[in-house]
């Protein structure tokens, strides 16, 4: 049975990644790191499971060591955030074309210059392209959740690719929060053991991590993006048997309050729920506006976006990102592309909000509805705004 | 180049995560074929000393049943340092084509 308990989540993601039993957890243990790595390495300390707890000299190396070990079969999770997820990047869509089960959990964090570290999704974004799946969790029963779904979206047949769970770094990672924990067996029912498609073994030699020039480097890019879009299907599978089994639905794009709205938000992370209450507010008064909070960032779901918005006069993106001299926030610049081809579509407004751990209260996300209602847009300057500015 | 199927015809063909399953099949991938020039022996100045074995850095020298040496051009890229490394000046590199 289910606990219901209290937690911070960090150290609930610790602990649901323990509850599928991980077999290595390799991290680089000092900052940005959150207590996520911290509590895998208590986990493993305290013999609670038997699993491989490796510290390495870099986040490179976390990411290379968790490759190394996913190839000889092993389950493998790793956490980072902000600068250590940078420093990462280079090793990021190695892991995806090996096509290696990983689970990563990212607290999101500012990256520098300036040197910051608080709440936004400028260290994931950059990441975007690098072929992993890319869910975000809103709250912290939601990070528990996910974490699990993840290993069996990874390790699944049909999918077997890397997986990372965004949580809101503070926001989410700091705060204690009641949340169902699921128990062992249930996660064990849940979770099948690993079959890995190949592993690295005297005995059945093989080899990873292979050449690949012009003649066929095209074919394996295309393998590789068929392989993100076919796993929708999987995380939309998994996804039904969690409901199944827990009670708690989980979509690619989940609709608050969407009813007939004429204005819609679209938030991504923790910042649905405060944005859920500036909709009941603005309900209250009479405007039909509605809340969209996307849950999987990549494979990005086209279908249910379009579906989504269908009716809607405005929607409103939240970027918490800035693609510098391009299209204002990465996520907005990819609604935007999404819906480019639909016979009817909204105007798009973006807002780029909560940098580097700006706070964005109920207030704030009326106010940015307000305005959109009173500019449509046509009358925009720009096609962004940082929301909040100081200007002189 | 390919008389047999070396890689995937189409994408749909190319192994996940692009494994190799059959060990040693790189050897088949013939890596020699944008060389410029190639080294040839004067068995008349070789003391089959071995160094231009011991030197190339393909590995694709090898001697042979009467002690001398030759490259395999399936793999020898060329590059001169046999050549530069054999001090009884028993190879040199010639034009290819």
């Amino acid at each position: 049975m289910s606990k219901r308990i209290g937690m911070e989540v960090a150290v609930a993601a610790a602990e649901a990644a323990a509850l599928c039993r991980f077999d290595v957890a390799a991290v680089y243990p000092i900052t940005p790191q959150s207590h996520i790595a911290e509590h895998l390495s208590d986990i493993v300390a305290d013999g609670r499971i038997d699993a491989e707890f490796i510290t390495v000299e870099s986040e490179h190396s976390a990411m290379s060591c968790a490759m190394g070990a996913a190839a000889t079969g092993a389950r493998v999770v790793t956490a980072t955030s902000s600068q250590g997820l940078m420093y990462m990047h280079e090793v990021l869509p190695i892991a995806s074309a090996m096509r290696l089960p990983i689970v990563m959990a990212i607290a999101n964090r500012a990256v520098s210059g300036p040197l910051n570290i608080l709440n936004d999704h400028s260290d994931i974004m950059p990441q975007r392209d690098s072929g992993w799946i890319s869910i975000f969790a809103e709250n912290g029963q939601e990070v528990v959740d996910m974490m699990i779904q993840a290993f069996k979206i990874a390790e699944h047949r049909d999918v077997q690719l890397p997986v990372n769970v965004n949580i809101d770094g503070f926001q989410l990672t700091h705060m204690v929060e009641p949340m169902e924990m699921p128990d062992q067996a249930e996660v064990d029912k849940f979770l099948p053991p690993l079959v890995p498609y190949a592993t690295l073994h005297p005995d059945r030699p093989v080899s990873m991590g292979t050449f690949a020039m012009n003649d066929v480097y095209t074919e394996v890019l295309k393998a590789k993006d068929q392989a993100l879009i076919n796993s929708k299907k999987v995380i939309l599978q998994v996804w039904k048997e969690w409901e199944k089994l827990f009670g708690r639905k989980y979509a690619p794009i989940v609709g608050y309050k969407t009813e007939d709205a004429e204005i819609l938000m679209l938030t991504m992370g923790s910042m649905g729920e405060t944005a859920e209450i500036a909709v009941d507010e603005l309900r209250a008064r009479g405007v039909s506006v509605g809340l969209l909070k996307m849950k999987l960032w990549r494979p990005f779901p086209f279908d249910e976006l379009r579906k989504a918005v269908r009716g809607t006069k405005t929607l409103i993106v939240m970027d918490r990102a800035v693609s510098f001299g391009g299209p204002g926030g990465p996520v907005a610049g990819e609604v935007r592309s999404a819906l480019y081809d639909q016979r009817s579509r909204p105007a798009i407004v973006n807002e780029i909000i909560g940098l580097g751990g700006r706070d964005m209260m109920v207030e704030h996300f009326i106010d940015i509805v307000e305005r959109a209602t009173r500019t449509g847009e046509k009358k925009k300057k720009s096609a962004y705004e940082f929301y909040g500015v100081r200007e002189a | 180049m390919a008389d047999a199927k070396k890689w995937p015809e189409s994408w749909q063909e190319v192994n996940r995560g692009c494994v190799v399953f059959r060990p040693g099949s790189a050897g088949e991938y013939h890596t020699g074929s944008w060389r410029a020039q190639r080294p040839v022996w004067d068995n008349a100045k070789c003391i089959k000393c071995g160094l231009c074995y011991i030197v190339c850095p393909e590995g694709c020298i090898s001697e042979g049943e009467d002690g001398f040496f030759s490259a395999n051009l399936d793999y020898c890229k060329g590059c001169g340092i046999c050549p530069h490394e054999c001090w009884p000046r028993a190879i040199k590199m010639v034009e290819e084509g």
